[in-house]
Order: structure tokens, then sequence, then C-alpha cells
């Protein structure tokens, strides 16, 4: 394996020239977003050299509690940051939801992948770990944060078809499948498209930089097939999850629209 | 049979019966009876409570408190889906699935888990509510009158024991008024079924009902029966 090219910090320095290009372009039309890419830029390098910081600790500890909890705090951030994205979509029956879902369905995922797949001994081991999870959260965040917008916009804006079911003597379930099949849809959608478009529209991050850092084209590609369905299948179990058990929550025991969900009524 | 059973047999039994029914600042009702096999006009200005009402009765809302009896039996001992199935609402604004004519007459016997009609009986009810339109039809593109037909088919083919309207007539013409009123009311005496039909204006309802039940502010304000008028 050849070794990667060393970046020297002065040269990384000039990276940033582009920004800088980028805010005279920003002025000199009054786009007015010098603030944001500023901003930007700056916690990206800072949160950037900061995991630098943490993972070379993590990695030279390989320790199974430190391991937990990061996965913990990855979890937690992914789950506010749902509940972020989605807030004109929420009410509080859906919050468990979304967290029950989101720890199930990328824990499935994670195991499967570091047990049967890559088999890797530890299965603590934070080099394959962290990265693996962070790849299998970020892109099971974004699945459910469709899927429960889509699902709760859809029933807000039709309510009047799903009370119609309800009204014929259709149980919550019936009443609300439409919906839910729209939801399961669209939340799986992007890593579909990401799929299909792979290896031929682009190449992946972590492929890139495997092949970046020396390793054989053929090594990255099978990482790069195991992790992605590893993502596919952890989109796939939190999205169906998540809708699935969703649906409930929009509807009381006596199999009634709740309240909460008519008088968010779009 | 006797006088007195002859005469008890006469008197038809409650369909439903509330008692001291309170519901918000909406619906606060002491007493109420309607009757089985009749045709019930509840009537009354806009918020006065009256779709509640027709909720509450098919459990699409729970009251905050009192009783509510479904042939005697309280409806909160009732499986909601259950009882829904055996008292169908037709809204004021028709509600039409996405697909086909048929797939939406049919949808009613589908979604309330029951076999599908009789291979003539779809047919037959086009013709009865005077749907002309072919079954493989995109519903959705069915006018507003149309759309309302196709509701109430939907709704015969169900054949429930009880049928709520609420103001079934507020997005139609005359003519189809006139048609849809004389239809439900046909159609549930000759099957000796309950008719609850809402209405902002009795006007249109006369010669229709048999109790004309008022409401104002959420309360009964009068209850009239056709032979005492």
């Amino acid at each position: 394996m050849e070794g990667i090219i060393q970046i020297e910090i002065l040269y990384l320095g000039l990276g940033y020239i582009v920004i800088l290009l980028l805010l005279l372009l920003v002025r000199l039309k009054k786009l007015g977003k010098e603030w944001e890419i500023t901003l930007a830029s700056l916690r990206m390098t800072a949160q950037l050299v900061l995991t630098g910081f943490v993972l070379t600790y993590v990695f030279s500890w390989e320790k199974i509690w430190i391991t937990l909890i990061i996965f913990a705090v990855m979890e937690t951030f992914a789950v506010y940051t749902v509940f972020g994205r989605v807030k004109k979509s929420l009410f509080s029956a859906l919050r468990l939801v979304i967290a029950g879902s989101m720890l199930l369905g990328t824990t499935a995922a994670l195991a499967y992948f570091l047990f049967v797949i890559v088999r890797v001994s530890p299965w603590f081991a934070p080099r394959y770990f962290i990265p693996v999870a962070g790849m299998i959260i970020g892109n099971s965040m974004n699945g459910i944060s469709i899927g429960i917008d889509r699902l709760s916009s859809g029933i807000r804006s039709q309510l009047d078809r799903l009370e119609g079911a309800l009204m014929l003597g259709a149980t919550p379930k019936e009443a609300a499948r439409p919906f839910v099949k729209e939801a399961f849809s669209a939340g799986i959608m992007p890593i579909i498209n990401n799929m299909m478009g792979m290896g031929i529209v682009f190449l992946p991050g972590m492929m890139t930089g495997q092949i970046l850092a020396g390793v054989a084209p053929l090594d990255a590609i099978k990482y790069q097939i195991a992790i992605m369905l590893g993502i596919g299948g952890s989109v796939t179990v939190t999205v169906f999850l998540v809708t699935e058990l969703g649906y409930r929550r929009f509807f009381n025991r006596h199999s009634q629209v709740r309240q909460e969900v008519l008088d968010m009524r779009l | 049979m006797d006088a007195t059973s002859a005469a008890r047999a006469a008197i038809p039994a409650p369909a439903f019966t509330l008692s001291e029914v309170r519901f918000k600042d909406v619906l606060d009702i002491e007493s109420l009876q309607i009757d089985s096999c009749q045709v019930s006009a509840i009537v009354g200005p806009s918020g006065g409570g009256k779709t509640t009402l027709l909720r509450i009765l098919n459990r699409m809302t729970t009251p905050d408190s009192g009783f509510v009896a479904f042939f005697g039996q309280p409806v909160e001992e009732m499986d909601p889906v259950q009882l829904r199935r055996k008292v169908v609402m037709l809204t004021q604004m028709p509600v039409i699935f996405a697909g086909t004519v048929e797939e939406n007459l049919l949808i009613g016997r589908r979604l309330a888990e029951k076999e599908g009609p009789a291979p003539d009986a779809v047919q037959a009810i086009m013709t009865r509510v005077g749907l002309d339109k072919e079954l493989s039809a995109d519903a959705a593109r069915l006018s507003g009158g149309e759309k309302q037909r196709l509701a109430l088919a939907r709704v015969m083919l169900m054949d429930p024991e009880v049928m709520l309207l609420d103001e079934p007539s507020a997005s139609l013409d005359e003519e189809t008024e006139v048609l849809i009123f004389d239809l439900v009311t046909e159609f549930c005496r000759e099957r000796c079924k309950t008719l609850i039909m809402v209405t902002h204006s009795e006007k249109g309802f006369t010669g229709y009902y048999d109790a004309l039940v008022r409401i104002r502010d959420g309360r009964v304000e009068q209850i009239t029966h056709q032979h005492e008028k």
C-alpha cells in the first residue's frame, strides 16, 4: 500500500483562499450571505480539528465504553436533529417513535455489518465502529426526517380523506395505508437514488478516501458495497419502523384522529 | 299478539339514546332519543353543534361526559370501528378516494370488510342515484354533484343500519338536492333503516322527516314529530 501524501499546514491554509474568493463574490453581488459562509467555514474547521483529536485519542485507547458513549452521543444528536427538521410536523407522541425507530434500525444494521459482513474483532474497534456508525446513522436520520415529515404533512393536508375512510368503517391501519405507503417511498428514495448513481455519477466519499489513502480500488469497492448494503438496510428498517409505528400515533384508543392532529390541520 | 304487545311493537325502538352529553362548549344535550326505522332531521343555525352530534353518534368524537347508547348498548362498550360499519356517515363534502368510479363504489364494503355486492348491484345502484358514468372512469374527474351521488351510492351499497347525512345538499343544485333526499328517504324506508340528516335550513326537509330536532347553541330546543304537525 502506498503511503498518503501529507498535506502541509501552510498549503492547507491556501485552501481557504477559495473561501475568501467566495466571500468577495458574494459581497460584489450583494447576496448578503457573508456571515453564513464565514461561520460555516469556521465551524467546519473547528469541528473537524476537534474530531481529529478525539478520534486520535479514542483509536489509541480502544475501550468498549468510549465507543459506546460516542455511539450514544451520535444517536442522541441524530434524534434531536430529526426533531428539529420536522418541528412543524411533530407532536409529542411521535418523539418516542422517532427515537425508538432510529435506535433499533441503526443498531441492527450496524451489528449485522460488524458481526456478519466485516467480522471486526473486537467488534467495538473504533476505527471501524465509529465511521460506519456515522454513515449508517446519518443516512437513517435523513430517511426518518423525510418519512415522518411526509407522513405527517400527508395526513394533515388530507384529513377529510382519512376521516372519510374511518367513517366508512375502516380501521386506522386501513385508513392510513395510502399515507404510510407514500411516506415509506419518500423516505427510502434518496438512498435508492444514491445506490443507482453510485460509481457512475459520483464516487462515494468513503471509497475516495480509501483510494487516496492508498487502498487498491477493488478492495475499496468491497468496503463501499458492504457499507452501502448496511446503509440501505438501516434506512429501510428505520423508515419502515417510523412509518408503521408512527401512523398509529395519529389516532387515539377510540380509533379517532387525535385532537392535536386535528388542531394541526394543513 | 294481544293489544298491548301490538301497540308496543308499533313503537319504534330507539336507535340512539343520549343523556347529559356534553362536549366542550359546543354541545350540551340533557336528553335525546332518535327512533329507529325513522327519518330524523336535525336543524339549527350553523355552528350550533349539529355536526358534532353526528360525529358523537358514530364515535368520530367522544363527548367529555354523558351517556350514548346504540340500540340500548352503551357505545363506549362497543368497538368504534364495528359501530361505524353499522352507523355510516356521509359528510358535507363528498370524500373521493384515488381510483376509478368502481373502486370508489366498492371501497366502503372493502374498508368495512364486507363481501362484495351481488354482480348486478353496482350497476343497479348507479342507475338508482342517476350516475351515468363508466365504472372505469377516474373518480377525481367527476363534478361536485356526481361525486355526492357516488358517495351516496357507496354508502347505500354498504347497507348500514343507520345513515348519518351531514348537510348533503350544501354543495348541490336544487334538482340534485331533491333527488338525493328522495333517494335516501325511500331507500331507508323500504329497508327499515334509520336516517339522520343534518341541515341548517328545515325548509328543504319538509315532507321528508318523521321527527325534527331543533338545535341551538348546542342544546336541544325543540323536538317535533311529523304526526304532531
